[in-house]
């Protein structure tokens, strides 16, 4: 049989793996045509991404891989990618590189190389390259490396087409002269360290065969193994290799061959030298920069943006101008949306009418179920619109990554790193996702530290209660006016979530997170030009529709029990008027009332909901049904003042996180207790401050 | 040979790896981004809070801390 006609039945398994930030994601995208999403900063994929594509007659299952530096993971992200490259039975190992920073790409490359799987090297962002007058000889580069290079813009898709073909030839074995074992590179150490892994060789090759493992892979790392890796090896043999007694023999016998007294630490040193000296040597032949002065411009704009006089005053105004261009933006949409969506209501209304539904009915339907959820489109839609594609521009740009160097004085100062800004910027969007983005942070105390106070920084789901309440601070009529009020407010607001996080870090690492600090290391990538019309789509299609229909599947089903809780009577009075009504003292102590309180504990499934059932709640206590876009003249109807509205405000953005958050953080730590915390900490910190303010306000107002 | 600790090197200058005095994970770390001996390292900037440094080497920018970069031992370029 050929092998063409052998391909009908086959199916492949490929991992996607290199350096964080090279565009992985990106060529995955263009394989498998999924829309796994990306960004330009070291650390947006924690998770794999699994995908399948076809070519030709055969089947690929690929897995996208986080990034990771070196095969010596440090991370649990670094230990995900190392543990399915060497374990994860692939039949190719598919390297992305970045063409812009080849160098730091090449070592990986050669670790991989090391471990004699089947290989294919993607020489990924030529374009870039190109622009910054970097050459590099691709037919060298395959020369010096032993195996396939292909070079793409994965972007702009070029060069795909040659990647799926040299795939599809390298899965079936049909090529390659250049992945013949011999001329595969290889990073020749020195004498002594050569000694040491022809001496563990011996006895580890037989054990290397049972599992079709490289012999003198396996033999190198019994020299500067690490904890993380014996634990892997050991979950893939089943036991303890260095245990075996011939093993430990082995090893017992390096001292003849190696220096006297040589530390594990000094080894690993000497090794992974030797492979930055091969990777920096095939680099200088393969690679040529045209243009002096590399990355010029990339080194202005940083002198700017991460510069001593402008860094920080930047990194403010655009904070400023993107929360204000999304709230000024958001005020007009929303208000059309909403009288679309009250039109539709009342026509609604009169046709079920006519067909003689109850009273009952229509409130629970129409007022609850499609009240409700309307309501939370309308008020979440057009910030969302506007904000996502804001983020995603600085995010493709390279941005945040300068915001974590900004910043990370003030994190380490903190006890915690710079991560965390990442981490937090994120939350701007959503706090599940954030929280999830802490995977970036190698050491579990600031990992910790950075999911217990991600809620701090206000979400998507929040702005819409941020920018309707914070407008009723001001009685102020002209649109831009306001808008640029209400994003003062909010802007003052997140300053105070940043400085609170800044706190809470530094409290949490003395008492309930002591430990040792790490290392911090961030990379800043190159800046990338951000492709406008794909970020529109992407933003739109991928993120804003995402979390509105979470927010719409919610808010069905709250809506319904809330319609419910407003509906049913005992004694004439609805549940919902006993609940605001026992929560009343409470509520006033804290500067706010019962329905507040009510409508904060029941829109823990997600924070879109808590304006709505504040409505709901009002409308239910009255007999006002159906009162429009004038939420302002609803609430000082039921008694708001300024001091409701700003204590309000404090509790949005301190309080407990949203039941997806909730669910994130347990999963995230594997702990009820730091779920609990996580809980307790923004909703303590709420409390407090509107206490603090609704005391002083009594005594002077 | 004048050695000096890399916090010491002014930004815009360049200079050569000698040693790490660090140990254990903070030095693997450090090696692991291709801080091996005889690298060319370019200063950068500092943050405009002071602290990390943003470091030129092996083709890519990497920002590290004080704490970190004064345990690196560096050759300073000679400027003629």
């Amino acid at each position: 049989m050929s092998p063409k006609k052998d391909a009908a039945y086959k199916r492949f398994k490929i991992a996607l793996a290199g350096n964080p930030n090279v565009g992985k994601s990106t060529v995955f995208n263009a394989l498998t045509g999924l829309k796994q999403h990306t960004g330009n900063w070291p650390g947006k994929t924690v998770n794999n991404a699994f995908g399948s594509f076809y070519i030709k007659n055969a089947l690929y299952d690929i897995a996208d891989l986080p990034g990771s530096y070196s095969l010596y993971a440090d991370s649990p992200e670094e230990e995900l990618a190392r543990d399915n490259i060497l374990f994860g039975g692939n039949d190719i190992v598919l390297i992305v590189a970045d063409a812009t920073c080849l160098e730091r790409n090449l070592s990986f490359a050669l670790q991989v190389l090391e471990t004699r799987q089947k290989t294919v090297v993607c020489v990924n962002l030529l374009d870039e390259a190109e622009k910054k007058g970097i050459e590099i000889d691709l037919r060298k580069l395959e020369a010096l490396l032993g195996v396939t290079v292909v070079g793409v813009s994965a972007r702009g898709g070029r060069g795909i087409r040659e990647l799926r073909e040299t795939l599809y030839s390298v899965a079936l074995g049909e090529s390659l002269e250049h992945d013949a074992e011999l001329s595969r590179a290889a990073v020749a150490y020195d004498d002594s360290i050569e000694a040491a892994a022809k001496l563990m060789y011996g006895v580890l090759e037989p054990l290397a065969e049972t599992k079709n493992i490289c012999p003198r892979w396996l033999a190198l790392r019994s020299l500067d193994r690490d904890a993380g890796l014996t634990g892997s090896l050991s979950d893939f043999f089943g036991h303890n290799i260095f245990d075996i007694s011939d093993v430990k023999a082995a090893l017992a016998r390096l001292r003849e061959v190696l220096p006297d007294g040589e530390a594990e630490d000094e080894r690993r040193e000497r090794i992974i030298t030797a492979l930055f000296e091969h990777a920096s040597e095939i680099y200088q032949s393969a690679v040529r920069l045209k243009a002096r002065g590399y990355g010029l411009r990339d080194r202005k704009a940083d002198a700017v943006l991460t510069g001593k006089r402008y860094g920080v005053p930047v990194m403010l105004g655009l904070l400023f101008a993107v929360l204000w261009i999304t709230l000024a933006g958001s005020n007009y949409p929303s208000e059309l949306l909403s009288r679309l969506f009250l039109f539709i209501e009342e026509k609604l209304i009169g046709l079920l009418r006519g067909a003689g539904a109850s009273d009952f009915f229509i409130n629970v339907t129409v007022g609850g179920i499609y009240g409700i959820t309307t309501r939370v489109v309308a008020v979440m839609l057009p910030p969302m619109a506007i904000f996502f594609p804001l983020f995603t521009f600085l995010e493709d740009l390279g941005y945040l990554p300068r915001v974590a160097f900004n910043l990370d004085n003030f994190f380490r100062r903190a006890g915690t790193q710079g991560k965390q800004a990442l981490t937090m910027c994120m939350g701007f969007g959503c706090n599940a996702c954030g929280i999830t983005g802490t995977r970036i942070i190698e050491s579990k105390r600031e990992r910790i530290t950075a999911v217990l106070t991600n809620n701090f920084i206000p979400c998507n789901g929040r702005f819409p209660t941020l920018i309707t309440v914070s407008a009723l601070l001001f009685n102020i009529n002209s649109r831009f006016l306001s808008g640029a009020a209400s994003a003062a407010v909010v802007f003052g607001l997140v300053l105070i979530a940043v400085a609170a996080t800044f706190l809470v870090s530094k409290l949490l690492g003395r008492t309930l997170l002591k430990g040792m600090k790490s290392s911090f290391t961030l990379e800043l990538p190159p800046y990338r030009r951000p492709e406008v019309s794909k970020i529109i789509i992407r933003s739109l299609l991928d993120r804003t529709l995402f979390v509105l229909g979470r927010a719409v599947k919610t808010s069905l089903p709250a809506g319904l029990i809330i319609a419910l809780l407003a509906n049913i009577k005992i004694d004439g009075v609805c549940i919902l008027k006993y609940m605001t009504d026992f929560l009343e003292p409470a509520g006033r102590l804290f500067g706010v009332d019962g329905v507040v309180f009510s409508a904060f504990i029941l829109g823990f499934p997600a924070n879109e909901i808590v304006v709505p059932i504040m409505i709901m709640c009002y409308i239910a206590g009255s007999s006002l049904s159906g009162i429009g876009g004038a939420v302002g003249s609803l609430f000082s109807l039921n008694g708001w003042t300024p001091l409701t509205a700003l204590c309000v405000l404090i509790l949005t953005v301190f309080h407990f996180p949203c039941g997806t958050a909730c669910l994130t953080i347990k999963k995230e730590t594997g702990s009820v207790k730091w779920t609990l915390v996580a809980m307790a900490l923004p909703t303590a910190i709420g409390l407090l401050l509107c206490f603090i303010i609704a005391g002083i306000w009594r005594i002077f107002i | 040979m004048k050695e000096k600790r890399l916090t010491e090197i002014a930004e815009g200058r360049r200079c050569v790896l000698l040693r790490i005095s660090s140990e254990g994970a903070e030095k693997r770390h450090m090696l692991e981004l291709g801080l091996t001996r005889k690298t060319a390292i370019e200063v950068l900037q500092r943050s405009p809070s002071g602290d990390p440094t943003a470091y030129f080497f092996r083709g890519a920018v990497i920002a590290i801390r004080r704490e970190n970069a004064e345990k690196i031992f560096v050759e300073p370029e000679v400027i003629e």
